[in-house]
């Protein structure tokens, strides 16, 4: 049975059950969501992303060259750290840029910003950090990277109620931006054994007696 | 408002959560609800945060360390964060508590920094002044109902002076040998404090990393929001010095002959 | 002059019948009788230099500079009036603080130079305000590696290899154009520098002067800070040695 405390969301809104993830590779970042989610906080979170937005195309058009990862991520952060008490929104910046090539940045909820190699977010993303740990190695290519995008996301989707659906993934590159789309059929499959055990059976009687009416005399 | 420290990245309260979906530390709140209060709420709790920070005065200056760990509740979420942050040439500032308000400071830090670099008029900050202007700081945004969630130790050396003290989310200032926030302020201070009340001129560099490097080690054993990897700041006449991550080592030996908990019987 | 007495040098917002606006015409002059500035964007770094012309035998030494601050890497110096050169400085240090503040990350010279030229080109626009009379040299090392930018009263900014702004400043372009800049080191930038502004004051003409000499560079770590004291003296002396032997 699964509570929450709902005087802990900010009034009117409703959890965001989700499972998103961005991992950087060699010349490039992935970067996916699974396709849950509840109206309340999406619809926050889409004028976050669109005041970004706004910016951003601000930046490009007054600097004359297009933003920097981080300076897209530091944009996001503002909003969440000067906003924190209205907002519950946790957010992940990726891309590619001139100055460090592909880099992933974590805006989690407070408002804090930390670059790694990859993060998870959303309430799907708990069930998969000892996945992640365990999986990921620096070095890896494009094909190895969408893999453990797919398979993250996957386990995650699996194990959290509130995550599932289809993937969608981005390939984002220097000169590209490419979508993959993983239908909810086509997941890939872990393992699927039996979980639970039924009551061990009695053991079928090895050796029943014929019993032969005793002879009365 | 939840002044402390202890009760900041307490573990998920399984009785509001059961299974952990909702990652926020859940605190039962105990506070009358009227139809006001909505509107002045500000932040009610940490969400991201650091643990202990630990400072003494030796021989040549100030020691202070802080794990790299910054936990989202019971989380131990981003494991290769920096809590120890130089401020000029003479200053180190160590946080724990809420790890965006922490950044907010160092932004804040930085500015006041640059505008004394542009003055170019002969003087720099030095720690007295840093710690002055964090304790101002942090008293205007507790006095706002709004504070940063953090506790902070401000060392440092300047003109020959050593300078140590702490500030926290209400303002409250004050100095010693030692010093050490959060869970550190429990467990590792009576160490730190046999270890060097009246000693403070002759410790040495090496001793005082020692007691550092024992005091980390004692918080990584009991304080379960802790990591086995972290840094030392020195800062002596020389200037600030902030060492790469170090690992604890640790000895689980005497857990192995340890028998007896709950039913078992041999 | 030609726009005297016609009534349409009289107001910012008035242009003359044939397209000027002559307040900035005038905001020019004042220019043009201030001591030299000039900067010089070499392979490195950057480094400015100024003619600092002192009015009173009163003064402190070191009063009044007019080679200002703006961010770690940004550094300004200023040819005219001394007071408009302090607004300008405190305006770019705002605009530096702001784009840390939204941006995290320090700005290039280019952004803080289209912002500065907005700023100044407002004041050409009303009859309530006047235009600066200024000329400033924005010299930076940032990102994209070293550089420089000259924002004239009107709020126009170009980047230069050289530049030079004040009393002296043909005599002072004539000299940087000798130079080969992108092949100098800023150390070897600060020599000659000190030997231009050293040439160019004229001597017979003008009261004392003091020489201002900033650098960013790899020897000043990537900062704007004072030439060093022992560099600065050495490049004083060897000023005053080249302006004798040019003499004899």
């Amino acid at each position: 049975m699964e509570r929450i405390d709902y005087q802990q969301l900010k009034a009117g809104e409703v959890n965001l059950g989700t499972s998103i993830m961005a991992v950087q590779f060699s010349n490039g970042v992935v970067i996916g969501a699974d396709s849950r989610t509840t109206t309340g906080s999406y619809i926050a979170n889409r004028a976050v992303a669109d005041a970004v937005h706004y910016n951003l195309q601000l930046y490009t058009q007054s600097a004359g060259a297009p933003p920097t990862v981080h300076t897209a991520a530091s944009l996001f952060q503002k909003i969440c750290y000067e906003n924190k008490d209205a907002l519950s929104a946790g957010i992940i910046v990726a891309g590619w840029d001139k100055e460090v090539g592909p880099s992933v940045y974590n805006i989690p909820l407070g408002g804090g910003l930390f670059r790694q190699p990859w993060a998870i977010g959303g309430s799907g993303s708990t069930y998969v950090y000892g996945y992640c740990d365990a999986t990921y190695q620096e070095g890896w290519g494009r094909d190895e990277t969408v893999n453990f995008v797919k398979n993250t996301l996957a386990l995650a989707m699996s194990r959290d109620g509130s995550s599932g659906g289809v993937i969608r993934m981005c390939v984002i590159t220097e000169g590209s931006v490419e979508r993959l789309f993983v239908p909810g059929n086509e997941l890939p499959k872990f393992w699927q054994g039996t979980e639970v055990l039924s009551a061990p059976k009695e053991k079928a009687a090895a050796f029943e007696p014929q019993v032969v009416p005793m002879a009365v005399e | 408002m939840d002044h402390f420290p202890l009760n900041w990245g307490r573990p998920r309260n399984d009785g509001l959560d059961l299974y952990g979906t909702y990652p926020i530390t859940q605190r039962p709140n105990h506070a009358p609800k009227d139809a006001f209060s909505a509107g002045i709420q500000h932040t009610q709790q940490p969400i991201v945060t650091g643990t202990s920070v630990l400072a003494i005065k030796f021989k040549d200056g100030i020691m202070m360390a802080a794990d790299n760990l910054a936990s989202y509740g019971s989380l131990a979420r981003f494991r290769d964060i920096q809590r120890l942050h130089p401020v000029g040439a003479h200053t180190v500032i160590g946080a724990s508590g809420d790890m965006s308000d922490f950044q907010y400071i160092q932004s804040i830090l930085d500015e006041l920094m640059i505008d004394e670099f542009a003055a170019h008029d002969g003087h720099t900050l030095g720690p007295a002044e840093v710690h002055n202007y964090l304790s101002e700081l942090m008293y205007a945004r507790r006095s706002k109902m709004d504070p940063l969630w953090n506790s902070l130790l401000v060392g440092g050396f300047k003109d020959g002076k050593r300078f140590l003290a702490f500030v926290d989310l209400l303002g409250t200032t004050y100095s010693a040998s030692t010093l050490a926030t959060g869970y550190g302020a429990h467990i590792a201070q009576p160490l730190l404090r046999r270890a060097v009340e009246g000693n403070e001129d002759t410790l040495t560099e090496d001793e005082a990393r020692k007691i550092i490097q024992q005091s980390m080690q004692v918080l990584f054993y009991r304080d379960a929001r802790s990591l086995d990897k972290y840094q030392i700041a020195t800062i002596t006449a020389a200037g600030v010095h902030i060492s790469e991550s170090l690992k604890l080592e640790t000895s689980w030996s005497f857990a192995e002959g340890i028998r007896g908990y709950g039913a078992q019987t041999q | 002059m030609t726009s005297i007495g016609t009534g349409y040098d009289l107001s910012a917002s008035t242009y003359s019948p044939d397209g000027r606006i002559f307040q900035v015409e005038y905001a020019n002059k004042a220019v043009e009788n201030s001591g030299t500035a000039i900067g010089l964007k070499v392979k490195d770094g950057v480094v400015l230099a100024v003619e600092k012309l002192v009015h009173s035998k009163l003064l402190v030494p070191g009063a009044n500079r007019r080679i200002q601050t703006v961010d770690r890497h940004i550094g300004l110096a200023t040819a005219g009036l001394p007071a408009d050169g302090r607004t300008v400085a405190s305006r770019a240090r705002d605009e530096a603080a702001n784009h840390r503040d939204v941006y995290r990350s320090p700005p290039t010279l280019k952004t803080i130079a289209d912002r500065l030229g907005h700023f100044v080109q407002m004041y050409t626009l009303y009859s309530s305000v006047r235009p600066f009379g200024i000329s400033t040299i924005l010299g930076a090392v940032d990102k994209d590696g070293p550089a420089l930018y000259v924002i004239e009263p009107s709020g126009v900014f170009f980047g230069y290899h050289g530049a030079a702004v004040g009393k002296g400043r043909q005599l002072a372009k004539t000299e940087l154009e000798k130079l080969k800049l992108s092949e100098l080191t800023a150390r070897e930038a600060v020599m000659e520098a000190a030997r231009i502004i050293y040439l160019v004051h004229e001597d017979a003409k003008e009261k004392e002067f003091e020489l201002e000499m900033s650098w960013i560079g790899p020897e000043s770590n990537g900062q704007h800070v004072a030439v060093p004291k022992d560099l600065f003296d050495a490049a004083e002396a060897s000023a005053r040695e080249a302006l004798v032997s040019e003499l004899e």
